[in-house]
């Protein structure tokens, strides 16, 4: 029954499996496992971005499209969702309508962008890609009067939600269940919902006939498939998936705005999460995000110590400096580009450990 | 007359991602005179001549030239031990005057005065068009071009693949004229050509290629009088195929 | 008897078809035109096209090294903005340390600075640009994705080396005494700086359309532009020619990033990728691996980015890549695409 719920596509190897285990069981019960506020913020963004980066993986690893609109997609879905709350009000009715309207206009501007690769080359399909992503989010910025511009959209979102919300009076197991930890399991149902939906998707004839597209166009045109339809259905699939996953994070922040959506930095983020968990397997997603998002979240504390312990020597205690920990994530990502190009996920399945 | 091998293959394998073209290629090629690699579309004859340019590498066996082995080589090595190549397409450098393609392909340095006019004689296109972009040339002129590239510098060997594929007779005589001129300067040719007419009036040795294996090879002229062994070996006989 | 049989005969191309050949060089003379029917006033016209001239000539600088490696090498470099972040901290830190002479009213002393800086900038980008081309690249000749992935974690990488190096902030230094302020002719004041910008990019931009044209070198970049194979069959040793080429475009990335950083007076460690988009939108308009069609499309997007900016700022950005599709739509390969033999 397992083996359907994951359509058929399961870890293949003893390690995966365990530290896929792991990391569904510690987002299923971080509240308890990991209380605090802090560990339940990080918690959801693993969700979340497992979401974002699973869907990243559908046109990337899948597809072979390589596209830089992807925080694009993000932050139609945030904004819709935060628009409809900010102007409606805090009812469910917002909270749907502001979803799906993201989900719908994310979708238009995929057809959009996917039409138009038709007639370009994939290197200028993907500048065009930073290009249009960089283009949009100057132009949230600039509506202000909107989208609250750089400053973004504070809202309201249902009260069930909130941690004013209790509906258990006492402590369960030291934890309080509020409304913040009901966003939190809708957070984390959505996402897993999201991502066995994904799976299903690319394991199903479509994905098949997705990754001989992705591995020999010309070959599959030859055979009777047009390329372009793939194509454009996996980038519009793909934009929905990321327009939910945004929709979800304007829920959980109940804030929106350019920084946590549309910037360059989320895009590379997301980059190298997908490549260093593996692309072309979604399992990659689960892992890349986790262990991205926890080094940015932690390691910048353990590089705090190690800077303190190396404070006597000049430039080495610049290099382990917090701030400098994308330093070497950049490192890693680039070993492995060239070592492990099918990712964490690729290395464990081909040791079959 | 008894030649010396110039150039001889054995056992060469050359896979292109998951196609094995070449499976087991024996190949000698005399020197001085004009050896002729025949064989129907698909058989490996243009594989053949990458594999030995180096654009392509073998995955098996090896490969010789004046004694010495090239099979490894990298291409632009490949070409500065005597070796020239005339691709199918030609190669012809569209956005650059037929002068710099010449230019380009004289790597030593300026041209040789007596050569050149050599070549000028052969081709005249080259000198009427000398300022000209060589775009603007038609087919004829570009496969005269390509061949005049190959030349312009004297090699021990040059590989030319079906130089008069597309081309007029007119043009088909001028190119086998050259090529016979050609011949006369102890330069070997080792020539892929479709065309049995053209290649038996100038072939001096015969290999033809199936399968990517060569099934056949010897003089010329015994398999020119033949027209059993060329059915046997093409399909058809070859007198009548222009 | 062969030179009676082929009649030599060279067409004459239609005057139709040569002035449509010409028309993307129209399209800038075209564009200031326009801008002007737009602006109005004349002095204000002349102060913004100067302005998107000397901004178009910068971005001119960076784009070039980064179409004719993509033409030549077939290798696309997403961290090129890393050799122009590099460049301006090195010509910066350059400048600050001669002080002295940018302080000077004299506007040799103050040009012998700037030269210096460049200069060093230069050095140093060319080398990164070794570094990265044999490290980075070589690797991966041929994997279009993976060039992608691998340079823009070499982009990660260097941007975060500007920090180690250089610490966490922008650095700010103003233009030396003699270069600062403006001409004023007329109505309008136009900035001496600029004015230098585009000298130095006329400069570049005739400097290598005659490397091209009439060196041996030149030739060679032609030709591997259009068949690398070729060349190699001809016996070049075409991954030399490759090195040359990268590090030349990321000293010129370099040289771009002191000219941007003196500019703007503030330089960032990531005012290279903020950059890199109107760069790879100036590339696409131009046509990969064309220079000519790079200078064209970088004066376009200059002067429409200082047009929009007087006329209606909100809509800069998007402009420009207005401007890109209609491009696209009419030549989808870009304004010059090369022809390529694969």
């Amino acid at each position: 029954m397992l083996t359907r719920l994951l359509s058929g596509d399961t870890p293949r190897s003893g390690l995966l499996t365990v530290l896929l285990l792991i990391v569904v069981v510690s987002l299923a019960f971080a509240p308890f496992l990991f209380p605090g506020t802090r560990s339940l913020e990080t918690a959801a963004r693993i969700c979340i971005f497992i979401v974002l980066v699973a869907s990243y993986d559908l046109l990337l690893g899948y597809a072979g499209i390589v596209s830089f609109a992807h925080t694009m997609f993000f932050g139609i879905g945030a904004y819709g969702t935060a628009l409809a709350l900010a102007t409606t009000g805090p009812s469910y009715g917002s909270l749907i309508w502001g979803t799906v309207a993201g989900a719908v206009v994310a979708a238009v501007f995929a057809l959009a962008i996917g039409l138009f690769s038709l007639r370009v080359k994939a290197i200028f399909f993907a500048m065009v890609t930073l290009a249009v992503a960089s283009a949009f989010a100057v132009f949230v910025s600039q509506m202000s009067w909107l989208t609250g511009g750089e400053d973004g959209l504070n809202y309201k979102i249902p009260r069930e939600l909130t941690p004013a919300f209790k509906l258990v009076k006492e402590k369960v197991f030291g934890v309080r269940i509020n409304g913040k930890l009901l966003a939190y399991y809708l957070v984390f149902f959505a996402s897993t919902i999201l991502f066995l939906v994904m799976l299903r998707i690319v394991n199903s004839p479509f994905g098949r006939t997705l990754k001989a597209v992705r591995d020999n166009a010309f070959r599959a045109e030859a055979i009777g498939y047009r390329v372009v339809w793939y194509r454009t259905t996996a980038t519009v699939l793909s934009a929905v998936m990321a327009a939910l996953a945004g929709s979800l994070l304007a829920i959980w922040l109940r804030y929106t705005g350019p920084a946590t959506t549309l910037s360059m930095e989320i895009m590379i983020d997301i980059l190298l999460m997908v490549v260093i968990g593996g692309m072309g397997t979604l399992y990659g997603a689960v892992l890349g995000a986790t262990l991205f998002i926890l080094a940015q979240t932690y390691l910048q504390t353990l590089m705090g110590v190690a800077a303190e312990a190396t404070g006597a020597v000049p430039f080495v205690s610049t290099l382990v400096a917090p701030e400098r920990w994308l330093l070497w994530l950049g490192v890693l990502f680039i070993l492995s580009v060239y070592f492990f190009p099918s990712g964490i996920v690729g290395r464990l399945r081909a040791g079959r450990v | 007359m008894s030649a010396d091998i110039l150039l001889s293959l054995s056992g060469v394998h050359t896979h292109i991602g998951p196609y094995h073209i070449l499976q087991g290629v024996d190949l000698q090629v005399p020197e001085g005179g004009v050896t002729v690699l025949l064989g129907r579309n698909g058989a490996g004859k243009t594989t053949t001549l990458r594999t030995i340019m180096g654009l392509w590498t073998a995955s098996q066996g090896d490969i010789h030239f004046a004694d010495r082995e090239i099979t490894r080589l990298a291409t632009p090595e490949i070409s500065r031990r005597g070796i020239a190549f005339v691709p199918e397409d030609m190669g012809i450098f569209t956005d650059l005057t037929v002068a710099e393609n010449m230019v380009l392909a004289a790597a030593s340095g300026p041209m040789e005065g007596k050569r050149l006019a050599w070549i000028k004689e052969l081709f005249p296109p080259i000198g009427t068009f000398w300022n000209s972009s060589a775009g603007t040339l038609s087919g004829g002129q570009k496969q005269m071009l390509a061949v005049a590239r190959a030349i312009i510098e004297p090699r021990r060997l040059i590989l030319i693949d079906e130089p008069t594929k597309g081309l007029a007779p007119a043009v088909i005589k001028a190119m086998t004229d050259a090529l016979r001129d050609l011949k006369d300067t102890d330069t070997t040719i080792l020539l892929v050509e479709q065309n049995f007419a053209m290649a038996s009036s100038i072939g001096d040795t015969v290999a033809v290629m199936d399968d990517g294996r060569i099934i056949h090879s010897g003089p010329m002229q015994a398999l020119a009088g033949d027209a059993a062994l060329q059915e046997k070996l093409m399909g058809l006989s070859l007198e009548t195929h222009q | 008897m062969s030179e009676t049989s082929i009649k030599p005969r060279l067409e004459k191309i239609p005057l139709g078809e040569r002035v449509f050949q010409r028309l993307p060089v129209l399209l800038v003379p075209l564009l200031a035109v326009t801008g002007l029917i737009a602006i109005g006033n004349p002095a204000s016209w002349l102060t913004l096209t100067v302005a998107g001239l000397a901004m178009g000539m910068m971005i001119f600088i960076m784009a070039s090294g980064l179409t004719v490696v993509f033409g030549l090498m077939d290798v696309i470099n997403f961290g090129h903005g890393a050799f122009v972040a590099v460049g301006a901290f090195v010509g910066f830190t350059v400048l600050a340390w001669l002080a002295g002479w940018t302080a000077s009213p004299s506007v040799m002393m103050n040009l012998a600075a700037v030269l210096i800086a460049i200069l060093a900038a230069m050095l140093v980008t060319g080398l990164l640009g070794l570094a990265f081309e044999r490290v980075i690249v070589m690797p991966v000749y041929g994997e279009h994705l993976k060039q992608i992935l691998v340079t823009m974690g070499g982009l990660i990488v260097a941007q975060q080396m500007i920090h180690v190096v250089w610490g966490p902030d922008e650095m700010h230094l103003s233009r030396p005494e003699a270069l600062q302020g403006s001409w004023v002719i007329g109505d309008a004041a136009i900035e001496k700086y600029r004015l230098l910008a585009v000298g130095i990019g006329l400069a570049l931009f005739v400097g290598m359309r005659h490397i091209l044209k009439n060196t041996r070198i030149g030739l060679l970049v032609r030709a591997g532009v259009e068949n690398g194979e070729m060349v190699e069959a001809l016996g070049y040793r075409v991954r030399r020619l490759f090195l040359i080429v990268f590090m030349t475009g990321s000293a010129l990335a370099g040289l771009g990033g002191v000219m941007w950083g003196l500019y703007q007076e503030t330089i960032t460690a990531h005012m290279g990728s903020d950059i890199m988009v109107l760069v790879f939108i100036v590339v696409i308009i131009g046509g990969l691996g064309s220079v000519e069609g790079c200078f064209i499309g970088a004066l376009l997007v200059g002067l429409l980015a200082n047009y929009t900016a007087f006329l209606a700022p909100k809509v800069a950005l998007i402009s420009t890549i207005a401007l890109m599709v209609v491009i696209l739509m009419w030549r989808p390969q870009g304004l010059y695409p090369v022809v390529k033999a694969k």
